[in-house]
């Protein structure tokens, strides 16, 4: 004869995860690392925007990258060629990076590198508007995308991943001439959920934006020396 | 998520005294959260054939989007993806009280205990 017993759990569903994640957590701050995890749909302008922080910034700051791809290494090749180390990981089924991937990724840095001499890891997360937000990886920051060409209504579609965020960044500025979109409703509905975060319009073509964002990256960095005003002016024309 | 929540549940399983035959799983899931209960039901049968969870039903609680307008001194309920401020002062929906649950309440199992039971019954 069966017997049923009840066990009370009350463990978050994501537990195992988060535990992954302070642990990742832990290792960069002993390393004295800043972890930043960069999520967005697919095609906003992650990889653009990576490109074009690193060329700016690899002289000043010493930053790894870990690249998050359901398959091939084409996105973590592009890196490659700014000359900093780039750990691709490829999800395969999984829409998002989980901390154990992550953990994954820094064990490879710790085994190829000296952790310790890093300023900053930049994960590339799935480009994927609903799950990243859920996983955390590690990081000590969120950073959103959000293309000018996705719509005003998208924080309000995936209020989840813009409510997370630290800092958002509306990519590709330069085409908003040739498309009906209002960016200060993008912006309040934004401010709807995450009323607190650092919102900054961006191109990647043009320079718009970037040395703001730069600015906000430099501030995520404790230990960092004023860079801003050794960075090259992108809007001259 | 459902590899998530089935790890969840294996590291509790592996970790009892004598890994019993589990009947059902109790969640509590948020509207708020990126999970949607039909599709982790789904997802959750097909995970677990062939496995320790095979028998095992997932019983799914979903809590609604709950706010509090610290302005207003009242809780609202946020219209998911059409409104999240505050529907009287508009301010912004900094306070969420329900809805970000993802959480394994309790788990149902059976244990075989024949020798409680007299044979010629």
């Amino acid at each position: 004869m069966h017997q049923t017993f009840d066990a009370a759990l009350e463990i978050n569903l994501l537990h195992a995860n988060q535990e992954g994640a302070e642990h990742n957590r832990a290792h960069f701050d002993a390393w004295g690392i800043t972890c930043l995890n960069i999520m967005s749909s697919p095609g906003a302008g992650k990889t653009v925007l990576l490109e074009k922080t690193l060329a700016a910034l690899n002289q000043t700051l010493k930053i790894a990258v870990i690249e998050g791809d359901m398959t091939t290494e084409l996105d973590a090749d592009r890196l490659r060629q700014h000359n900093v180390p780039v750990i691709a990981i490829n999800t395969g089924r999984s829409c998002h990076l989980d901390s154990k991937m992550v953990a994954g990724g820094l064990h490879q840095l710790e085994h190829q590198y000296s952790p310790s001499d890093f300023d900053l890891v930049l994960v590339e997360n799935v480009g994927n508007l609903v799950c990243p937000a859920e996983f955390e990886v590690g990081e000590h920051a969120k950073v959103a995308l959000l293309s000018i060409t996705e719509g005003e209504d998208k924080p309000l579609k995936y209020p989840v991943m813009f409510q997370e965020a630290d800092c958002l960044l509306i990519t590709k500025m330069d085409l908003a001439p040739h498309l009906e979109i209002d960016v200060n409703r993008i912006i309040a509905n934004v401010r709807q959920m995450n009323p607190g975060v650092t919102i900054i319009p961006v191109s990647a073509k043009t320079g718009e934006g970037l040395t703001a964002w730069f600015d906000w990256l430099q501030s995520q960095i404790p230990s960092a020396e004023k860079i801003a005003s050794k960075l090259p002016d992108l809007t001259s024309a | 998520m459902t590899k998530a929540l089935i790890l969840t549940v294996r590291n509790w399983w592996e970790a009892q005294p004598e890994r019993p035959q589990i009947s059902q799983v109790h969640l509590t899931v948020g509207q708020f959260t990126c999970v949607e209960p039909v599709s982790l039901q789904f997802a959750f049968e097909v995970q677990t054939r062939n496995t320790f969870l095979e028998a095992a039903k997932l019983v799914i609680q979903e809590t609604p989007l709950i706010a509090f307008c610290h302005h207003c001194q009242q809780e609202y309920r946020p219209e998911l993806g059409i409104q999240y401020a505050c529907p009287d002062c508009q301010s912004p929906m900094e306070d969420i009280r329900s809805g970000r649950e993802l959480k394994i309440n309790r788990i149902e199992y059976c244990s075989d205990s024949t020798e409680s039971y007299a044979s010629n019954l």
